[in-house]
């Protein structure tokens, strides 16, 4: 291992984590600012130019509110919580390509902080590490109502979890690899993922959104019932970490559903770019394109936030359970049937 | 025409008790209309008024604080004579009548006036049948949009004739204003 290895792939470390976020702080505007345009509002507007600082102040507010302890006996866990749900948020980001790969200083610089082979079974290792942030912070509250919110969010999470699973097998078989880089790889051209499997897209969507715990699954946070959920003992950064926790995995899963189904970095023409003007321009207008496909999912989770209302807790597990498993399970059906067809055919005799 | 099919408004419906096709049931194209509902909203006109810059234009029939009126020379108009009070819905006013004494006749125009002219806010609901009840003119809403201050203290919703009367500076600069004209 050389030195301008370690060097290229340290800066493309802090790129990716200094990106993550950075993109994690505007959803937080981006979030206010849809929701009000969806509701004929304007949104914050009145920090810098059209609200651009709102993130900042939002933090520095954060940083200054007043710090605040239950009486728990679990003081280390209590503080261990958001620290779990943050660090994991943001370690998935490690194995995704974010663009093929740059020409600089005569060396290919890959655009991706390690390429595993494993990187799909790693995206949904940490993914669901993302549960002990939520249950513990629920569990260290030493408050009924967080607790409830807690199992509750853990139940949700644990259950889409087999169903995202399912769901993305199907993928798999096709593929044929675990690792994004060659799943991103083998969507060149308009080879997209979600025209051959859209039942698989639909259901990964469906699950992507209870995982990241949003509307209309974010049952973890429910004003009414649970006064505020899991964070309801949280104040000043750590309620912003589990805040900061959420956009992050919107963003993360955003990636992944672009990488997975919408073509990663690909985008029609690429092969004629790169061999006209160049690799680096073509790769640079790659990951143009991966956040553009990245920027319209974010906008997509928002968009149903701000639509639909959230489900009651047995339509959630009904959902789960008795729709979306059966329905992958179908999909893998589907899937190896027609992956196999010649060998079925010749079986039957025809 | 039967009594269950009469529809003042026009828009009354039967309620269907039908079971839901499996198409309804999956929801699915109720959630994209939804979606598509909203996302319309994305590009529509903003109601939002920006409150500094832009001021919300008022009603002309608005009707905020009361204020007792005095005339060209500085006299209170009002006589105490109850009319309001009495016309009051909602039981705000009160007063106790004094009269005139013959050093006072440069401060109240009649020989009764208000020595107490008390209006609880907390109960008025501003109607202005105080101000079409007066005889003497003595008693305005103002469209003044400062309405009631808050406060923790219930005797400070009590508004007297301090808060209350025209102030004898205002009421000369309109004199003024009057004889300019």
């Amino acid at each position: 291992m050389d030195s301008a290895f370690i060097i290229e792939k340290s800066i493309v470390i802090l790129v990716v984590f200094a990106i993550t976020m950075v993109m994690a702080m505007y959803s937080t505007l981006a979030e206010r600012k849809v929701a009000a345009w969806l509701q004929d509002r304007i949104g914050p507007n009145r920090a810098g130019k059209g609200g651009i600082l709102q993130p900042l102040a939002d933090g520095l507010k954060l940083f200054a509110k007043e710090e605040f302890e239950p009486n728990t006996p679990n003081l280390f866990l209590f503080y261990t919580g958001p620290a779990i749900a943050m660090s994991t948020a943001l370690m998935t980001s490690a194995v995704i390509p974010w663009g093929d790969k740059i020409h600089v200083f005569g060396r290919d610089v890959i655009l991706q902080a390690t390429d595993i082979d494993v990187a799909l079974l790693y995206v949904f290792g940490v993914i669901s590490l993302g549960v002990y942030g939520i249950m513990i912070g629920g569990w260290a509250s030493n408050n009924k109502f967080s607790l409830i919110g807690a199992v509750r969010a853990a139940s949700q999470m644990v259950s889409y979890e087999v169903a995202m699973g399912l769901s993305i097998i199907a993928l798999l078989m096709m593929t044929g690899t675990l690792s994004l880089r060659e799943i991103a790889a083998q969507q060149s051209g308009m080879n997209w993922n979600v025209f051959y499997q859209p039942l698989s897209f639909f259901i990964f969507l469906i699950c992507a959104f209870a995982e990241t715990n949003r509307t209309p699954f974010d049952l973890a946070e429910c004003e009414t019932e649970l006064i505020g959920g899991y964070h309801t003992e949280y104040s000043s950064m750590k309620m912003g970490f589990y805040l900061f926790a959420e956009y992050a995995n919107m963003f993360i899963s955003s990636t992944i559903l672009a990488v997975l189904f919408f073509g990663a970095y690909n985008y029609p023409g690429m092969q004629w770019v790169v061999e006209n003007w160049g690799v680096n321009i073509g790769n640079v207008i790659g990951i143009g394109v991966l956040f553009s496909k990245i920027c319209f999912f974010i906008f997509f989770y928002m968009w149903v936030r701000w639509t639909i209302p959230r489900f009651r807790y047995d339509q959630l597990m009904h959902l789960g359970w008795r729709i979306l498993i059966p329905l992958s399970i179908l999909n893998i059906i589907i899937t190896g049937v027609v992956m196999l067809r010649s060998e079925i055919a010749v079986f039957l005799g025809f | 025409m039967a009594i269950e099919t009469i529809s003042l408004s026009g828009r009354k419906k039967q309620v269907s008790h039908k079971e839901m096709s499996f198409l309804e049931r999956m929801y699915l194209i109720a959630i994209f209309k939804g979606l598509w509902i909203t996302l319309k909203h994305l590009f529509t006109r903003k109601v939002t008024i920006q409150y500094p810059e832009q001021v919300r234009e008022m009603s002309p029939v608005y009707r905020g604080q009361h204020q007792l009126k005095r005339d060209e020379q500085g006299r209170e108009n009002c006589t105490a004579c109850g009319l309001c009070a009495l016309s009051c819905p909602a039981e705000a006013i009160t007063m106790k009548a004094a009269e005139r004494k013959a050093d006072e006749k440069h401060l109240y125009r009649e020989e009764k006036y208000a020595e107490i002219y008390e209006i609880n806010m907390l109960r008025c609901i501003f109607c202005g049948l105080c101000e079409e009840a007066c005889p003497k003119d003595a008693i305005y809403l103002t469209t003044s949009k400062l309405l009631v201050a808050s406060s923790y203290e219930r005797e400070d919703f009590i508004y007297g004739k301090d808060k209350l009367v025209m102030p004898l500076d205002v009421a000369m600069q309109n004199t003024q204003l009057k004889n300019a004209n």
